[in-house]
């Protein structure tokens, strides 16, 4: 494994392997969507917060995290409402999906193309999704040492990897 | 770049014209157009790109700053559609000004995107019903169609074949003429795995647009990715209105791209479907539990608006509408009655003499939008009749109004009383 995240990869951190959608390396804390989200209707375009009161995470925001859900559901507006987030800065750092979800890489394609940004999006097997899932659920951060974060590195060349780390970086993340 | 481009799982075959388009011999904007296709083909695992004969947009509908920046970007980079192609609704109302109440902050930018749109070369139709009569694909034609009620009338009404288009790839396709072979242009994609045995609803119930609109309501939720065989129904109760408020609200509350109806729809006729693996029965009480649900007002609360035309009117349906209205006294003055349609059957409508014989009685027409994606509604509108299931599935999202969903001899009835009048034998 290649790029930044590597640094700091511990012998208990979770190290999951998954497929390129969209190239890019981003983390942050990590966000599972217990229910698919529309991102039209369902999350604000200049607050990046959950705005669907149907869902059961509404009012979490989706800034800076890295985002786990199976896929996205509803309108194919969705694409425009996730580009201008990243554009206006309060997207997701990354995207972790279970389906190839061309609503949520088109919306990340465009702010790629638009404004360079590097928002990854990786494919996990229901499987390994659901380990991390549980990694996450079984091992809560610890408070004295800070926040769970999720590295998400996805390469041009299709591969993907996605790190549960458990404790606080020791040096040089971003 | 090599004629395989690369991509997540697979590699993407390109042709010689495809590889041309994808390293700028066809200039930057198409090629920026082709780099958003092959990635896609790389997030659909396609093996190669495949052409389509025309394309319908959803993109010009305003969104933020986003959008408008993608296709301004495409019209500095010197880009043209390369297929006909037209647009969906906008956020205005072109032809009446000011009867859109949107902010300056939106109206401007919502302008600058029709404009970026028609500088492309795409056709100013602003309609999200172009199969009514500006493109109607033949039957196995590949297209690329956005607007969810759009793709499932290609799909299922027309035999066209396109997969679940959206924001950015639309016009990327129309631009390139190419999509990835995957999804909804596969022919095994396109068999039905689960029949749908309607023989339980009765001729009445399946006799107006409403009925059809709430069966659309329980076949979304019930099929999920599978696509659904309707069984059981009479062909000479099926016409097109129906078959449009049907799939509006399958694809709007379940996300249903392709339906077909045994002896009616085309691939169904073709291939002579008369079954599928998994096998449902729909009841009128399920029919009846999504006109409930649909229904967010009390029943006896005043009404204040009625709203037709989501996915737009058709001229048959200002023929249905004339003949309703014709021996019944004006509208309400308390209830306006709002029909959305597009410009090109608006002609039609008024050279037939129907537009002025509703306008006469009250009703407002609306072109280039819809009254449930942009502020039109009043603020004193606060009680919305609708027989469209789509209409009722958004609006009180959208606008934060109360809905009573209904059929249009019921929205007629409750226009002219000022109050909601329900014909309970329309839905037995």
């Amino acid at each position: 494994m290649t790029g930044n995240g590597s640094d700091s990869v511990a012998a208990h951190d979770v190290m999951i392997k998954g497929v390129t959608l969209c190239p890019g390396e981003g983390s942050g804390p990590p966000l599972f969507l217990a229910q698919p989200l529309s991102f039209w209707g369902g999350a604000d375009r200049s607050t990046g917060m959950i705005i669907d009161t149907h869902h059961p995470q509404h009012g979490a925001l989706l800034a800076g995290t890295v985002l786990m859900m199976d896929a996205s559901r509803g309108s194919s507006s969705s694409s425009s409402v996730l580009a201008e987030q990243l554009r206006a800065g309060v997207g997701p750092a990354a995207i972790v999906l279970t389906a190839r979800d061309a609503i949520v890489a088109l919306g990340v394609l465009a702010a790629a193309e638009l404004y360079g940004s590097t928002t990854p999006v990786v494919l996990l097997s229901p499987m390994d999704a659901a380990t991390l899932r549980n990694s996450l659920s079984v091992r809560p951060a610890v408070p004295s040492t800070g926040q769970t974060r999720v590295l998400v590195t996805a390469h041009a060349d299709g591969s993907a990897v996605v790190v549960l780390q458990l404790q606080t970086p020791r040096q040089g993340q971003p | 770049m090599s004629p395989e481009a690369s991509t997540a799982g697979r590699s993407c075959i390109l042709t010689d014209e495809e590889t041309a388009m994808l390293d700028g011999r066809r200039g930057p904007g198409t090629a920026m157009a082709m780099r958003m296709v092959v990635a896609l083909a790389g997030v659909l695992d396609a093996d190669r790109l495949i052409p389509v004969h025309n394309a319908h947009i959803d993109s010009c509908l305003y969104h933020g700053q986003a959008g408008l920046d993608f296709a301004q970007k495409l019209v500095v980079l010197g880009a043209r559609v390369s297929v006909p192609t037209t647009l969906n609704v906008s956020s205005l109302d072109l032809m009446h000004p000011g009867l859109v109440r949107l902010p300056p902050e939106e109206a401007v930018p919502a302008r600058a995107l029709m404009d970026a749109y028609r500088a492309l070369g795409a056709r100013a139709t602003w309609t999200c019903a172009p199969y009514q009569t500006l493109e109607r694909p033949a039957l196995g034609e590949d297209i690329a169609w956005a607007e969810s009620n759009a793709i499932v009338f290609a799909n299922s009404v027309l035999g066209a074949r396109t997969e679940r288009y959206g924001d950015f790839i639309d016009i990327c396709a129309a631009i390139t003429g190419r999509v990835p072979h995957a999804g909804l242009h596969l022919s095994e994609r396109r068999v039905p795995t689960l029949e749908l045995d309607c023989s339980e609803l009765s001729p009445q119930l399946l006799g107006h647009e409403a009925g059809w609109a709430a069966l659309g309501g329980v076949v979304g939720r019930i099929a999920g990715s599978r696509v659904p065989l309707l069984t059981g129904i009479d062909p000479a109760l099926i016409d097109e209105d129906k078959l449009k408020a049907f799939g509006a609200t399958a694809a709007s509350s379940g996300g249903l791209a392709l339906f077909h109806v045994a002896g009616s729809t085309p691939e169904a006729r073709a291939a002579r479907w008369k079954s599928a693996p998994e096998r449902a029965f729909i009841t009128p009480a399920m029919v009846r539990e999504i006109r409930d649900e649909l229904t967010t007002a009390g029943v006896a609360d005043r009404l204040d608006t009625v709203a037709l035309g989501t996915p737009h009117f058709s001229l048959s349906e200002f023929g249905k509408l004339g003949a309703l209205v014709g021996d019944q006294p004006t509208f309400a003055k308390s209830c306006t009655v709002w029909i959305s349609t597009s410009r090109e059957v608006l002609g039609q409508a008024q050279e037939a003499g129907l537009a002025p014989l509703v306008e006469a009685r009250g009703a407002r027409i609306v072109v280039d939008t819809c009254t449930y994606v942009t502020p039109i509604l009043g603020p004193e509108e606060r009680s919305v009749m609708t027989p469209s299931g789509k209409w009722a599935w958004y609006a009180p999202m959208n606008l934060g109004v109360q809905v009573i969903f209904g059929t249009l001899e019921e929205c007629v009835a409750s226009a002219v009383a000022g109050k909601v009048v329900r014909h309970d034998w329309q839905w037995e």
